[in-house]
C-alpha cells in the first residue's frame, strides 16, 4: 500500500536531490573538517556552504550558525547559556504549548530554584501579550516562546514578544522548528537572539539540527571539548547531514512560495471540505494565524487513536492530538492549554502536509475520512445521541 | 504505533454485537468523554433471566477500548450471569492475544461495565467506580480524576498482580492524569502484597507424611532452586525421612566454600514455609 504521508510536522520525507548532496560524505570525502590535510579540508568547504545556506533562509549571517544534533539539543542549549550568562537572573519566561524540548526543561529547571512562568493562550491557541508584559522583570533571564506550534500550527506574533522581552534585558530564544521553511523568516531585522531548527522537519534527515546565535549575544556552550563550531558545540561535525541541511535549506528558501501557495491551497480545501461533510466539528487554532501546512481538527464524541488506526487501513498518515496511554491520559497539553472541549480533545487529528503533497492525496482523505467518523459515531455511545438530535 | 495482534486489530475492524437492545434486562455504563474512553453494556436474558442471551456494546475509545468490547460480548453470550460474573480482564486479554500493558485499562473497563451491569440488575451497591455518580459506591476514591475507589483498585492490583504504581495506572488508568493518588497507590500495593504474603505463608497445619514431601519438594522447586540459578549453582534433593531433608548442591554451589551457609539458607527456608522441625543435611550424591 502507497502512504499517504501527512505527518509531516512529526517528520519528513528526505529530498532526493538533499540525500544526493550528502552521499559522497560517507564512504569517499570522509575528512574530518578539523584536519590540517587537503582531504580534510575541502569538507570544511562544504560545512561552511552549508553554514551559508542556512544563514541565507534565515536572513542570517554564516558566523550565527551552530549546527547541533536537533532541535532539542538547541532548544537545551540556548536556555541553558541564558541562565549561564544571567547567573543572577532566576526567572524564565515560556507558554504551556510548548513543546517538550522547552517545557520539560524548563519545568525541571524549577527543581533548581528557577522560578518559571507558563503563559496560557486563548481558545485559539494565540498569547496574551498583556501577559507576558506582567510577567517579564529585572530578574527574568530568559524568555522561550515557539515561533509556531506543532500541534495546531499557530503562530505567535515573535517580532511584537521580542520588544517586549528586550525592554527588560532578558534574552529572547524562540523555537522555530515548525516555522523554518514555511514561512520567511528574517533575522537581519528581528528581535530574536536565538533561535532552534531541526533537520528533519525540512526535509534533511534526522540528527542534525542548528542554533541562531544573533552576534554579540553572549553564548555559553552546551557540550565541551574541542574547538568545532568556535568553541560553541564540541564534537566532530556530523558533516553528511550538516551539509544535507544546508541543502535542505536552499531548497526550503527556493520552495516557500510553494508552500504558502499551493501547499496552503490544499490544506485549506482540506479543512473546507472536511468540515463541510463531517457535523460537529471544529478548527483547533481556527481563529489564529497558522502555518500554511498545518491543520488540526477535532471530531466529538470519538477517539483519535481509532481514527488514525482506520485511516491507517487507506494508507493514511496523521497524528492524533490525544495519545490514549495511560501514562498521559490527557490529551494534550496544547489543546488543554486552549481549553478544547473535552467532548472533542480526544477526537483531534493534524494533518500536516508539506511540498510532496499532491491534490489526489487530499482527495483521498476527503472521501475515506466522512465515513470513518459516522462509523466511530456509530459504536459511540455519545455519537448516537449526535446523530439522533441532528 | 502499537503492536496489536491481529485478533486486536480484527475486532477493531470488525466489531461483533455493536448497538443497543431496546428492551434489554442490564445495563452497565463505565467511563465517560472526559476519560477519554467509555462502554456501555447492554444484556438481554433468558425466560429464566438466567443466561445470558444476547449482549450488545457501545464504545468511545481507541482501537483496543472497541477490540475489548467486542470480544467481551463474545465471551459472555450464552453463560449464567454468576459465570460472567467470572470472566477477569485478564481473559479479556488473552482472548484477543493480549493487549500492550498501556492498553490494559481497556480490558479492565469491559470487566468493570460487566459487574456494573449485573449488580445494577440485581440491585445493591455498585462493585466499582460507576458512570453514574448517584449510586453508592464502595469504599474511599483514591483516584479523584477518575473516580476509582481503593476497593475496585485493589482487586485490579490483586488478580493482576501488579507491583507498581505505573502498572497499575496502565491497567486502571489510576494516577495517569494529575498524579496526586500515586503515593496512594503505592500503600495499596503494598496492602495487598502484604496481604498476599501472609496467605502464602500460613502454614499447613498437621502434615501428612506425603503431603509435606509434596511441600518440601513445591518450595525447593518454587522459592529456592530459581534463587540458586541466579547465581549460577543448582541443587538436588536426594532424600526425605520424616522431617530430615538431604540434598546435594550442583553446578557452582558444589565445592562452594560458602555451600554451609547455603544449606542453612534451605534449611530456613523450608522451617518458614513448611514445618518447624525440618532439618538439612548436604550429601555427596
Amino acid at each position: 500500500m502507497k502512504e499517504i504521508y501527512l505527518d509531516n510536522n512529526a517528520t519528513t520525507k528526505v529530498d532526493e536531490a538533499v540525500f544526493e548532496e550528502m552521499r559522497p560524505y560517507f564512504c569517499e570525502l570522509y575528512g574530518n573538517p578539523s584536519s590540517m590535510h587537503f582531504f580534510g579540508g575541502q569538507v570544511q568547504k562544504q560545512v561552511d556552504q552549508a553554514r551559508q545556506r542556512v544563514a541565507s533562509l534565515l536572513g542570517a549571517f554564516p558566523e550565527e550558525i551552530v549546527f547541533t544534533a536537533c532541535g532539542t539539543e538547541s532548544d537545551n542549549a540556548a536556555i541553558r547559556s541564558a541562565l549561564e550568562v544571567f547567573p543572577n537572573r532566576r526567572h524564565i519566561i515560556t507558554s504551556r504549548v510548548e513543546h517538550p524540548a522547552v517545557l520539560t526543561l524548563c519545568r525541571s529547571l524549577t527543581k533548581r530554584g528557577y522560578r518559571v512562568t507558563e503563559l496560557n493562550v486563548d481558545t485559539a491557541g494565540r498569547l496574551d501579550l498583556d501577559e507576558l508584559r506582567q510577567a517579564v522583570d529585572d530578574n527574568t533571564a530568559i524568555v522561550s516562546l515557539m515561533y509556531a506550534n506543532n500541534e495546531t500550527g499557530v503562530v505567535f506574533p515573535i517580532e511584537e514578544v521580542g520588544r517586549i522581552v528586550k525592554e527588560k534585558g532578558a534574552l529572547f530564544h524562540t523555537d522555530a522548528v515548525q516555522a523554518v521553511g514555511k514561512i520567511r523568516l528574517d533575522m537581519s531585522a528581528s528581535t530574536v537572539d536565538m533561535l532552534a531548527l531541526s533537520g528533519h522537519k525540512l526535509h534533511a534527515p534526522k540528527g542534525v539540527g542548528a542554533l541562531y546565535v544573533r552576534k554579540g549575544v553572549p553564548f555559553r556552550p552546551f557540550l565541551v571539548g574541542g574547538h568545532q563550531e568556535k568553541s560553541r558545540r564540541a564534537g566532530t561535525e556530523n558533516t553528511a547531514s550538516i551539509i544535507a541541511l544546508g541543502k535542505a535549506c536552499e531548497l526550503a528558501g527556493r520552495y516557500l512560495d510553494d508552500e504558502n501557495t499551493r501547499v496552503k491551497t490544499m490544506r485549506d480545501r482540506l479543512e473546507l471540505e472536511l468540515m463541510k461533510l463531517i457535523p460537529a466539528a471544529r478548527i483547533n487554532g481556527g481563529g489564529a494565524e497558522r502555518l500554511p501546512n498545518t491543520l488540526s481538527i477535532a471530531f466529538e464524541f470519538v477517539e483519535g487513536e481509532a481514527i488514525l488506526l482506520l485511516l491507517s487501513e487507506f494508507g493514511i498518515c496523521a497524528s492524533s492530538g490525544s495519545a490514549c496511554t495511560s501514562g498521559s491520559l490527557e490529551p494534550s497539553h496544547v489543546l488543554r492549554a486552549m481549553g478544547v472541549p473535552f467532548t472533542c480533545a480526544h477526537g483531534s487529528i493534524r494533518f500536516s502536509l508539506s511540498r510532496f503533497t499532491t491534490d489526489a492525496e487530499i482527495d483521498t482523505v476527503i472521501r475515506e475520512l466522512p465515513p470513518i467518523i459516522r462509523r466511530l459515531r456509530e459504536i459511540s455511545p455519545f455519537g448516537r445521541e449526535l446523530m439522533a438530535k441532528s | 504505533m502499537w503492536d496489536y495482534t491481529d485478533k486486536v486489530k480484527e475486532h477493531f475492524l470488525n466489531p461483533r454485537n455493536v448497538g443497543a437492545i431496546e428492551d434489554a434486562d442490564a445495563v452497565g455504563e463505565v467511563g465517560s468523554l472526559a476519560c477519554g474512553d467509555a462502554l456501555k453494556l447492554f444484556l438481554k436474558l433468558d425466560d429464566n433471566k438466567e443466561r445470558i442471551v444476547d449482549a450488545r456494546f457501545q464504545t468511545f475509545g481507541c482501537g483496543s477500548a472497541i477490540a475489548s468490547s467486542s470480544a467481551l460480548t463474545e465471551m459472555i453470550k450464552g453463560k449464567t450471569l454468576d459465570e460472567a460474573l467470572q470472566v477477569t480482564n485478564k481473559e479479556i486479554a488473552d482472548f484477543l492475544g493480549g493487549l500492550p500493558e498501556e492498553k490494559m485499562h481497556c480490558s479492565v473497563m469491559g470487566q468493570e461495565a460487566l459487574e456494573v451491569a449485573i449488580a445494577k440488575y440485581r440491585g445493591g451497591p455498585l462493585p466499582t467506580h460507576a458512570h453514574e455518580h448517584e449510586h453508592e459506591q464502595e469504599g474511599e476514591v483514591v483516584c479523584k480524576c477518575f473516580g476509582l475507589t481503593d476497593g475496585f483498585l485493589k482487586k485490579v492490583i490483586a488478580q493482576n498482580k501488579l507491583h507498581t504504581a505505573e502498572q497499575v495506572t496502565h491497567f486502571t488508568k489510576a494516577g495517569g492524569a494529575c498524579g496526586g493518588c500515586i503515593p496512594k497507590i503505592k500503600e495499596l500495593i503494598a496492602e495487598v502484597l502484604g496481604e498476599q504474603l501472609k496467605e502464602s505463608d500460613k502454614k499447613p497445619e498437621k502434615l501428612t507424611n506425603l503431603r509435606k514431601m509434596q511441600l518440601i519438594q513445591q518450595v525447593l522447586e518454587n522459592d529456592i532452586r530459581p534463587q540458586l540459578w541466579a547465581d549460577g549453582g543448582d541443587l538436588e534433593l536426594i532424600d526425605i525421612a520424616g522431617s530430615a531433608v538431604q540434598i546435594a548442591f550442583r553446578k557452582a554451589c558444589a565445592g562452594c566454600a560458602s555451600s554451609g551457609f547455603t544449606a542453612r539458607f534451605v534449611e530456613q527456608k523450608l522451617q518458614e514455609l513448611v514445618s518447624d522441625d525440618i532439618t538439612v543435611e548436604e550429601v555427596q550424591g
